[in-house]
């Protein structure tokens, strides 16, 4: 048994379907940070996998590299938020975030 | 038969996937963080794997070296004890976890399907050299907006975090105004 390209796409998908869920169930604002950073990561395994596998130039790791950096200044901003979310409102709870509703 | 690199590999799945689901359901957030970032370290080796130690490295730094810190900092400061209950219902878990089943099935028979299984892996990895030229030369423009992005989301993160709860005085000025009232008694 030698470990091919959709062993690492299966890895990607069960990430993903980990990190899909976590969006689906939990209230904390936290938590939803933990789930959009699975889902990145998810997606960086399938540009590395296909980039080894069925592409020899390094666009795929180059891409990756973008989307590293794109996901930690991402990450910065969205928990700046959740910090003056819980100072103005001493709670993460999403559900209970609503002063932007119309 | 099993050999080294795929004992690597499985092992790495497991914690991979395992730490991002104790990010998810672990009782306390702040083991969650550290779930988050062994998840993060599991994908980093993953890349390793796959014959990318840049970006592997760059995982590592990135993710492992600043996210992970910058979300458990995060999490401490606003750590509560009734997050514990921080899910919808049972309800409302059921059917999400019907729905990933449903997607993770239909993706994972889709890559058999198209026979992904076959293709060999290509005779030379990407080099750290194919990364250079890429990153200098077609890709230079992205490049130059990327440093603007994070540029300006770092400022967007500090101008952010410095708005003041209504109604109460900074703590921190506070404090601030009693050292030098300490200081000047003394004096």
């Amino acid at each position: 048994m030698t470990v091919t390209l959709s062993d690492y796409l299966v890895v990607s998908a069960l990430l993903f379907g980990v990190g899909i869920y976590g969006l689906m169930t939990k209230r904390n604002a936290m938590r939803l940070v933990f789930s959009v950073e699975i889902l990145v990561n998810a997606a960086n395994i399938n540009f590395i996998a296909f980039n080894r596998y069925l592409w020899a130039p390094a666009v795929g790791q180059t891409a990756v590299l973008f989307s590293i950096a794109l996901a930690a200044a991402e990450a910065a901003v969205i928990l700046a938020i959740v910090v003056v979310a819980y100072r103005v409102h001493d709670d993460v709870d999403v559900s209970e975030l609503k002063n932007l509703k119309g | 038969m099993v050999d080294a690199t795929d004992a690597a590999f499985i092992g790495l799945t497991v914690v991979t996937i395992a730490g991002a689901i104790s990010a998810l359901e672990a009782k306390e957030i702040i083991y969650g963080a550290v779930g988050l970032a062994a998840s993060f370290f599991g994908v980093a080796s993953l890349f390793f794997l796959l014959d990318s130690p840049f970006v592997a490295v760059f995982q590592i730094t990135v993710y492992v070296g600043a996210v992970a810190v910058l979300v458990l900092f995060t999490v401490m400061l606003v750590r509560e004890g009734r997050w514990f209950g921080d899910s919808m219902g049972p309800a409302a878990s059921f059917a999400a976890l019907l729905t990933v089943a449903a997607l993770v099935f239909s993706l994972v028979t889709s890559f058999f399907a198209a026979g992904l299984s076959a293709a060999p892996e290509q005779a030379t990895a990407p080099s750290f050299l194919g990364i250079g030229q890429l990153l200098t030369g077609h890709y230079a423009p992205v490049f130059e907006v990327l440093a603007l992005v994070l540029a300006a989301s770092v400022l967007g993160a500090l101008t952010l975090a410095k708005v003041d709860r209504p109604g109460k005085s900074d703590p921190m000025a506070k404090a601030d105004a009693a050292d030098q009232k300490e200081v000047t008694g003394g004096a």
